[in-house]
Parts: C-alpha cells; sequence; structure tokens
C-alpha cells in the first residue's frame, strides 16, 4: 500500500484546484478540467501500448468514437417504430431500455446508459482483437499502419452515415447515472460532482495500470522492451502480451469516450479525426513515452491549454509540431529533460525502496 | 532414458548449410558439449532446439514430443532454457528484476489479476522474488540485485543470464559458451557451477570453445565442422580421434 502514497499528492492538488475555483469564482474552469481527464484516461491507456509494449497506435481516436458514437447513438435513437420487433421486446424486457422524451416531448425508448456503455465497450473490444490478432504477429511498427488505416475508416463511417449524425455528430446525449447519486453530466449543477467523477476514474486507471505494471505482466512487458528474444526464451509469449494491452488501452478509450459524450451531451466527428490520433500520440511521446505520471502532467495540461482555446486555429499544427519536435531533440519526452527531477524526485522518493527489502529482513 | 532427441536435423541460409542432417541424443542428467570451430554451426543448432529458427528438415523430440517449429516461448514452458553467446541482458532492468522474468513460465497472474494486485497475485509476486533472490545467491551475486544489469561487470551478467535460466526451473539448459571472455578463475567457477547445476537434476548442453573446461566436465562430446557431425563420444576418445585433431584441436 506504501506504493499508493504517491497518490496523496496529486488528490490533494485537485482538491485544492476545486477549491481554488470556488473561491476565485472560476468553476467554469472545471469543465474543461473535466474533459481533459477523460481525454487523460485514453492517453494513460496508450501509454502504456507505446512506452510498454512498443508499439505506436494512429487510431486511438478511432476506439475513443467507438465508444462516444456508439453510446450517443444508442442512448437517443428512439427505438419506438421498432417496438414490435421481438429483439427489441426482449431488450426491453430484460431492462435494457428506457423510456424518454425527444425535444418536442414526443415519446422515446432508447438504451440505458450502462446498456449502451457496455455494448460499446464490447464492440470496442472485438474491434480491437480483430484488428490487433494479424498486425501484432508481425515484428515492427505495423501496428502504426494498421491503426491509422482503422482511425480513417471509423472517421470516414461517422461521417458518412446518418445513424450517426453525418457531419452534425449526435446531441441530446442524456446523463449517465452509473450509480444513483452520480450522473454523468455536463448540467452546471452537476459540475463539481463531474469534476471529481472523472478524477476518480483516471485516477483509479492509473493506479490499475501502475499495479500492472509493477507485477508479472509489467515485468514481461518491459522485458519484451529490453530484449524480444530472451523475454520469448523466458516463455513470453510476445503476441499475446501486445495484443491484450493494445485491446487493455482500447478499452480505456472507449471508455473515455462513452463518459465524455455524456458529459458533453453529444460528440461530434472531429472526435473520430486521425488527428486527433496523433494529438494522443504526441501527448504520450511528450510526457516521455513509458512514464504514466508523464502522460497524466502533459495529457492534463495540454488538452486543458487546447479546449481553452489557447492554440486557437493552429490546434492541430501546435500537436504535430510537438510531436516532431520531440522525436528529434527530447526523445525522452520534456519530463526526462531538467523539469524531470524536480517533478519526479517527490514521487519517486516516496515510492522508491530497495527492492531486496522485506525479504532479507 | 532419453531427454533429448536430435534426428538428421538441418538449416539451411541461402546457399550455406549451417546445420547438415546432425543427430544426437541425451540422456537424462548428463552434460553434453558441442563443439567445433567458428561458424561450424553450434548456436544455429541451439537456435533449432530453442524455437528461434524453423529447421529445414529434421526432427527434435524434446521427452518424447516433436517440438521443431515451436515458437520458442512455447519450447520454454516444456522446460528448455537457453543463455545467449551474445549476452541479452533485459536492458533497465536491474539484476533482480532479469531473474524474476525467469520464473514467468512458472507463474501465472494475468492482465486482470495484475491490475486488481489480487492475493494470488501478491503472494505469487512474493514467491517469485524469493525465489530469483535465492538464485542470484546460488550464483554468488546476491549483492548486485538491485544493480541495473547492463551496468554489471561481463562476468556478473553471465551470471545473471545463468540465474535467469535457472529460475525457469527447466529439466534443460542450453549454454551457449558460458566461459567466453572470462579469465581462467572464472572459468573454473563455471566449470564447478554447471556440475553442480547437473546435481540439481537439470540435463546440461553445453557449447564451449575452452577445451579443458569440456574434457573436464562433459560426459560425452559432439563435434561439429561445417554444419556436420564429425565424431560423438566420451571426452578421452574425442581426445584421441584423428579427424577432431585435424578439423578443431590441431589447428
Ligand atoms: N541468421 C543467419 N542468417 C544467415 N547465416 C547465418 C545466420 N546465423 C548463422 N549463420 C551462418 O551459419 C554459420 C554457422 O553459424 P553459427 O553461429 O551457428 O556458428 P557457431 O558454431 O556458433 O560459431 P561460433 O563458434 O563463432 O559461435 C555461419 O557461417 C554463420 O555465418
Ligand atoms: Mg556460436
Amino acid at each position: 500500500m506504501g506504493k499508493n502514497l504517491v497518490f496523496l499528492p496529486i488528490v490533494a492538488v485537485v482538491i485544492a484546484i476545486q477549491l481554488l475555483t470556488a473561491w476565485t469564482g472560476t468553476i467554469y474552469y472545471l469543465t474543461q478540467l473535466t474533459m481533459s481527464a477523460y481525454y487523460s484516461l485514453l492517453i494513460v491507456g496508450l501509454c502504456v501500448v507505446m512506452g510498454y509494449a512498443g508499439q505506436i497506435s494512429i487510431g486511438h481516436a478511432g476506439f475513443f468514437a467507438i465508444g462516444g458514437y456508439l453510446s450517443a447513438a444508442l442512448t437517443t435513437r428512439n427505438l419506438i417504430p421498432h417496438a414490435d420487433f421481438l429483439l427489441v421486446r426482449l431488450l426491453n424486457s430484460l431492462g435494457c431500455l428506457q423510456a424518454g422524451q425527444d425535444v418536442y416531448g414526443d415519446p422515446l425508448l432508447v438504451f440505458t446508459p450502462w446498456v449502451a456503455c457496455i455494448i460499446a465497450i464490447l464492440t470496442t473490444l472485438i474491434v480491437a482483437f480483430i484488428l490487433g490478432v494479424p498486425v501484432l504477429k508481425l515484428k515492427g511498427h505495423y501496428l502504426a499502419m494498421a491503426t491509422l488505416g482503422f482511425g480513417i475508416i471509423i472517421y470516414r463511417i461517422v461521417l458518412a452515415s446518418a445513424y450517426f449524425g453525418e457531419a452534425d455528430g449526435i446531441s441530446g446525449v442524456p446523463g449517465f447515472m452509473l450509480v444513483p447519486g452520480l450522473l454523468v453530466s455536463g448540467d452546471k449543477a452537476w459540475r463539481v460532482p463531474n469534476y471529481y467523477i472523472a478524477w476518480s476514474v483516471l485516477l483509479l486507471a492509473i493506479l490499475l495500470l501502475r499495479q500492472l505494471i509493477d507485477s508479472r505482466v509489467g515485468r514481461a512487458l518491459r522485458a519484451i522492451h529490453g530484449s524480444p528474444e530472451a523475454a520469448e526464451a523466458m516463455g513470453v509469449d510476445i503476441a499475446t502480451y501486445k495484443l491484450k494491452t493494445f485491446m487493455l488501452s482500447a478499452v480505456f478509450s472507449a471508455l473515455a469516450g462513452v463518459l465524455l459524450t455524456h458529459y458533453n451531451g453529444g460528440i461530434g466527428p472531429s472526435e473520430a479525426s486521425v488527428m486527433k490520433s496523433v494529438r494522443y500520440v504526441a501527448i504520450v511521446a511528450v510526457g516521455g513515452m513509458a512514464n504514466l505520471w508523464g502522460a497524466l502532467a502533459m495529457g492534463m495540461l495540454l488538452n486543458f491549454l487546447s479546449l481553452r482555446g489557447l492554440f486557437g486555429s493552429y490546434d492541430d499544427a501546435v500537436f504535430g509540431l510537438i510531436l516532431i519536435t520531440i522525436m528529434l531533440f527530447a526523445p525522452n519526452g520534456i519530463l526526462g529533460l531538467q523539469l524531470g527531477r524536480i517533478w519526479q524526485g517527490l514521487p519517486y522518493f516516496l515510492r522508491k525502496k530497495p527492492v531486496t527489502k522485506g525479504v532479507n529482513d | 532414458m532419453t531427454i533429448l532427441q536430435v534426428l538428421q536435423l538441418s538449416k539451411r541460409f541461402g546457399g550455406l548449410q549451417a546445420v547438415d542432417e546432425v543427430s544426437f541424443s541425451l540422456r537424462q542428467g548428463m552434460i553434453k558439449a558441442v563443439i567445433g570451430p567458428n561458424g561450424a554451426g553450434k548456436t544455429t543448432l541451439f537456435n533449432l532446439i530453442a524455437g528461434m529458427l524453423a529447421p529445414t528438415g529434421g526432427e527434435i523430440r524434446f521427452q518424447g514430443r516433436a517440438i521443431q517449429g515451436m515458437r520458442p516461448f512455447r519450447i520454454a514452458g516444456l522446460g528448455i532454457a537457453r543463455t545467449f553467446q551474445n549476452i541479452k541482458m533485459f536492458t533497465g532492468m536491474t539484476a533482480l528484476e532479469n531473474v524474476m522474468v525467469g520464473r514467468h513460465s512458472q507463474s501465472k497472474s494475468g492482465f486482470l489479476a495484475s491490475m486488481l494486485h489480487t492475493s494470488g497475485c501478491r503472494s505469487e509476486e512474493r514467491a517469485i522474488r524469493v525465489r530469483a533472490l535465492e538464485l542470484l545467491d546460488f550464483l554468488g551475486i546476491a549483492d548486485c540485485a538491485d544493480t541495473l544489469a547492463t551496468n554489471l561487470a561481463f562476468g556478473q551478467q553471465r551470471a545473471v543470464e545463468m540465474a535467469r535460466a535457472l529460475a525457469m526451473e527447466p529439466s534443460l539448459l542450453l549454454l551457449d559458451e558460458p566461459a567466453a571472455g572470462l579469465n581462467i578463475y572464472e572459468t573454473a567457477e563455471i566449470g564447478r557451477l554447471i556440475v553442480r547445476i547437473r546435481e540439481l537434476g537439470i540435463t546440461v548442453l553445453l557449447v564451449e570453445h575452452d577445451m579443458s573446461l569440456v574434457m573436464d566436465i562433459s560426459d560425452e562430446i559432439v563435434v561439429l565442422s561445417f554444419g556436420q557431425k564429425i565424431a560423438e563420444d566420451i571426452p578421452t576418445v574425442i581426445q584421441q580421434d584423428p579427424e577432431v585433431i585435424k578439423v578443431y584441436l590441431g589447428e
């Protein structure tokens, strides 16, 4: 448990920021911080794929879009015209559907957010599996190509299909009641709870990933990085490990898409664009690849600045530039430069005990 | 009892016949050496047995089961461990962590259990650590446990590789030139170590250029030259074999 003390200062900062915004009357910042936290959820998942499994995916916006679009469509598209279908009746009797009203007051029959979320996650798992199985058996960066193609396909699908709202995307997505009393929703009254919901999900995800990395599986992943031949000679099934890591990060991305879409009340095609995927890769790179804290810090900072409009109409260009600059001048990320020691010093100090301790005494 | 059988094994790289219809077998618990001049095909033979290369002909039977063409991680799972002629440390990991990776096939916590740090996963992790430390101790490098493996001296890296392979609790251990680059004291030490490993019940197949070491510890010797087996016998006979002397010892 001592290892998880490193979360304390972060939780403290999260709370302090919320109190500060309340105190200074700048609570609207919480909206962008909440959104950044969901994007960061995707980014920490991608960090494990890039930093630990050593693969590059230029299609994570596609998984985000699968999550976001499926939950948006399933929770807004009216099933009443199809209410007589056996499947719809069956789903209804199983409690997978809920009644409601659309903006004109007409009756609606749609999927509940929980069911939509589960469908979105399962779809993501299947797609990631189909994409990953053939590709991850190959050596080299074929995953980058395959995921790039996948990202473009998803983008084209959402742009072209009426079901996904074409260029307009989908709006009017209802809130997502996670448990009674916890609603993921952009409604102003829910702003503060949503800030904490997003951070809880994000920190929980980081906790799980840290435990993963700090275990047999994570050790195997690092070993693959260190020497693939030796790892395989030790019994590590490299292709399967890469596939599972990829699928795990795809699920994180889809979950980020689901939650952010309910928070924003909608989703548009730009979320599925390849430039979004490039942005996520750039942020992981700038955070230092195999560095979850770096991914978190950069994910929060850069997304927040971008959402605040700081980069103006150069938004996508900025992230492209960041990626190129990092690759050329600081392949270990910015935190790997001078800043690194200060920023990492504290958590490192709290975390690092001699490895042998506890066995010898 | 025969543990490993190599039958008419061949490997061709383009026009080069690196291993040419080689056959031999290993009895459980023996130390067998493969010798031969540079480029004779010894490492290629190891790579074939360990699954890192697929043979172009022939058969490899381990504990009665054909294993040629299997993926290396599966062969490792069956109980064949190896070290590498060009040491392959896991970069960025400590000596202890390197050896802990060796416990991979002996443990089973998957993605979910690892993420959730279930109690099963934690106790397995403790067991892995304890065993890895024991092995570092067995090889006399316990004090290097927390050093980055790539920062260790050459001989220590060799020892880490050996500990890592032993961590797999193999029934067959393939050692590719374990004494290369070591001085005579370290070489003698490695010799004693290999004998101790055999005493643990592990069968050893050894590639080595150091003749005194090979003659000292091996029960039998296979001699390769240009991919072909030219002799196979006990050390005293190999030492007298005129053809062996001609292609190898005499040069
Ligand atoms: N992957 C490969 N592709 C092509 N040729 C190879 C390959 N691996 C080995 N060879 C060739 O096969 C022959 C046998 O090489 P191998 O490494 O097995 O020899 P060795 O007996 O281990 O030699 P040494 O004592 O120098 O380690 C050599 O001529 C080598 O160049
Ligand atoms: Mg060799």
